[in-house]
């Protein structure tokens, strides 16, 4: 049987890594949206866990609509992205600092 | 019918009217419009104030005190502009615009070439208006518009040449030293509505009696001043700063840089006259401080005295008669500190009337020897100038107070009420005065010879003959102080001014004076034998002996007596002192508010200060916004964290 907090501990790790990916990512804003997906993911994973555990069927309905606007998301985040691209010839993180003070 | 109400304001408004004429469309219309308009209104006035002046000695008219116009209502004072007609105000009237149109016609030879032209007669038109407002006002605002408003045509006008530099010195010069007078007179004025609640004469001089008693504050020697003497001092000073008195005398000689018509009308004959004739229309309320007459009259004796004295060592023509101005103020002065106002004002009228001949005789000589105004460098012009030399040998006599002419009526009038009066300081002022006609008869003499009849060798001086708008106002002018003094005698012993001056009866002993001076030929004739005839008889032969028969004799007293030349020469250091202390301190002190306070504190500190410090504190907050996404998602995060820590440790302590 495996316990509420091994899903908790699975969820946070999917979430460092996440986080982490945003941080120490200087490279490639792809890997950016990525990280953001997982971080989503791994929130998506504690509502099922919690869901489970209290018996209340309103996470995983949350889920699907995290799911759904996750997937509005990445398609947003694509989409400027290539346009992103065609406008500045680079999707390297470091070079895209036009809000610099 | 004569109506006196729209007479009057025919006589004030037809020299404004005028001065916008000239002023605003005299390109326009061009030179000899402007100096006919201009003219043509004074001269008109002139008419009307002869008619009012008339109708007064007739008694057809009473006098007649209205209010035109309220133009602004502060709390329960209202500000109106409102007109007192009476014997006073009839009589100034007729001073003013006779002068000013004398001057106005004058001005037409004599300005002739000058590239201001229109503004010139614009001017003239304009102070001929605010002294007008000034002398014919109801209240103490008008008098003080009017008081300001020749105050700047004064200041215009002696700066008239304003590419000279001296010119604009002493136009500053006056403004400034008025400036100090005008202070006074404006905390008069307030200290007026303070204690009286209203500006309106009328109803001030009906309180004044009870007024008089109040004590105003007390000094801290424990000496209480009450109100009236604090108001009269205070009005006083602006009267020292407008009739130039020592110690605020500096302007006027400096103000001769202006042209010389307007020495004559402004400096000499009306603006001048301003303070004397403001004293004697708020008679009521001086003659209820004794404190305040005694000021006043040494403060003329003074002036009176040494102005003289400075008078004999000028060499400037025009100088020379702007020390026997002061003096003369002084003079009249000295009849407002012993309440013999009637006679102050006499003694303005006849004043008004030599000064302007003398000055105008003084601008025909500068005139025809191309603006040289050196007595040294003319000399023997008799031959060339006669009816200068006529008119001039008038303007002295009268101004020394020889009998029959205009001005001994006036001064020995002046002498013997000085001699009359009850006040502690007039003894000594006595004395002052009678040794002040040797010294007028000395240093107007001196000018005289040296001018007409010193005998010079040399040829250079070309002379220019004048022509009859220069000399005839010179005419005009001597036939009034020839014969004014004499006609002016009877209605002033028949107390012409009863109604608009009032003397105390403790004062007025010299009305018994004025009573016994009813013939004019009787008094000249028993004037031969007084005193002051013979100081100016000697006054007369010193200077005839001193410049005409020995004129070396001069020069060696001038090197006898060479520290008291020096220190007259130098006007008793007045103007080193002013120089010296007053401006000093004055620019040290402005120098300090506008290194330190001005330019330090304001703009380094406040303005600056302020400024610098929000772009410092900006430029290393922007630093902040690297612009990386990583940086704000990281700020996020830990932010994020630091809330969660937060509400974690609330909920576990």
């Amino acid at each position: 049987m495996i316990a509420l907090s091994d899903y908790l501990t699975l969820s946070a790790i999917l979430f460092g890594i996440g986080m982490a990916g945003i941080f120490i990512n200087r490279k490639n804003v792809i890997i950016l949206l990525m990280c953001i997906e997982l971080i989503l993911l791994a929130v998506s994973t504690n509502f099922v866990a919690f869901s489970r555990y209290l018996s209340d069927i309103n996470g995983q309905v949350f889920v699907l609509f995290i799911l759904t606007i996750a997937a509005a998301e990445a398609a947003i985040g694509l989409a400027i992205l290539v346009v992103m691209f065609r406008q500045r010839n680079t999707i390297n993180v470091e070079e895209l600092d036009s809000l610099k003070g | 019918m004569f109506e006196l109400k729209s007479s009057c304001l025919a006589i004030v408004g037809l020299p404004l009217a005028a001065a916008m004429l000239a002023g605003f469309c005299g390109k326009v219309i061009g030179q000899r419009a402007s100096h006919l308009a201009t003219t043509f209104a004074v001269g008109l006035s002139f008419f009307l104030s002869l008619i009012v002046i008339k109708q007064f000695y007739t008694h057809e008219i009473s006098p007649l005190n209205f209010t035109l116009y309220t133009w602004g209502q502060f709390g329960h004072t209202p500000f109106t502009i409102g007109f007192l007609i009476d014997q006073l105000t009839a009589v100034m009237m007729l001073i003013v615009t006779f002068v000013s149109w004398m001057v106005h016609i004058y001005s037409i030879g004599y300005m002739r070439d000058d590239p201001g032209y229109q503004r010139f007669f614009c001017y003239i038109s304009l102070f001929t208006f605010g002294m007008l407002m000034l002398i014919s006002a109801n209240n103490f605002l008008q008098l003080f518009f009017g008081w300001e408003m020749v105050g700047l045509m004064s200041y215009l006008l002696i700066g008239f040449w304003f590419k000279k530099e001296s010119a604009i010195v002493a136009n500053l010069k006056a403004f400034i030293v008025n400036r100090v007078g005008d202070f006074g007179f404006l905390i008069g004025i307030a200290a007026v509505l303070y204690c009286f609640g209203t500006l309106d004469y009328r109803l001030v001089f009906e309180e004044v009696q009870n007024i008089s008693k109040v004590e105003l504050f007390q000094l801290p020697t424990g000496y209480t001043v009450s109100a009236i003497t604090f108001i009269c001092l205070c009005l006083f000073v602006g009267a020292m700063g407008k009739s130039a008195q020592v110690p605020l005398h500096v302007w006027l000689p400096d103000s001769m840089e202006g042209p010389t018509p307007i020495s004559a009308l402004i400096h000499a004959a009306t603006m001048v006259t301003a303070g004397v004739f403001m004293i004697a229309r708020l008679s009521p309320l001086f003659e209820y401080s004794e404190l305040a007459l005694n000021v006043i009259l040494t403060i003329g004796t003074v002036t009176c005295f040494l102005m003289g004295l400075v008078g004999i060592v000028q060499n400037d023509i025009k100088r020379i008669i702007a020390y026997s101005t002061l003096s003369q103020l002084g003079y009249m002065m000295i009849a407002m500190g012993v309440s013999a106002y009637p006679i102050g004002i006499f003694h303005l009228v006849t004043h008004a009337f030599f000064k302007a001949l003398l000055f105008l005789g003084a601008g025909s000589i500068i005139f025809a020897l191309h603006h040289e105004q050196d007595i040294w460098k003319m000399g023997n012009l008799r031959k060339s100038l006669p009816i200068t030399y006529y008119t001039m040998l008038v303007g002295s006599l009268a101004l020394i107070g020889f009998p029959f002419f205009s001005g001994f009526y006036s001064k020995d009038l002046i002498i013997e009420a000085v001699k009359l009066s009850q006040l502690p300081c007039a003894k000594a002022a006595y004395y002052f005065v009678v040794g002040g006609v040797y010294i007028t008869a000395l240093y107007t003499f001196r000018l005289f010879f040296v001018v007409f009849h010193l005998k010079t060798d040399r040829d250079d001086i070309h002379v220019e003959p004048n022509s009859w708008v220069v000399e005839g106002p010179l005419v005009l002018l001597a036939i009034p102080s020839l014969v004014l003094g004499a006609l002016f005698l009877r209605p002033l012993s028949e107390n012409y001014f009863a109604h608009s001056l009032v003397i105390h009866p403790e004062h007025s002993g010299f009305q018994e004076l004025m009573a016994a001076s009813e013939s004019p030929f009787f008094m000249a004739l028993h004037g031969f034998t007084s005193l002051p005839f013979v100081l100016g008889l000697l006054g007369i032969i010193t200077a005839w002996i001193g410049y005409v028969v020995r004129p070396k004799s001069a020069a060696w007293v001038q090197r006898r007596l060479g520290v008291i030349y020096y220190i007259l020469k130098n006007q008793l250091g007045f103007d080193a002192f002013y120089r010296l202390v007053v401006v000093m301190a004055t620019r040290t002190l402005g120098l300090f508010c506008w290194r330190w306070g001005d330019q330090w504190l304001i703009d380094g500190v406040g303005v600056n200060g302020t400024a610098n410090t929000v772009k410092r504190l900006s430029q290393s907050l922007r630093k902040m916004q690297t612009g990386y996404l990583y940086h704000y998602a990281f700020v996020m995060i830990v932010g994020f964290l630091v809330l969660i820590a937060w509400l974690l440790l609330s909920v576990i302590v």
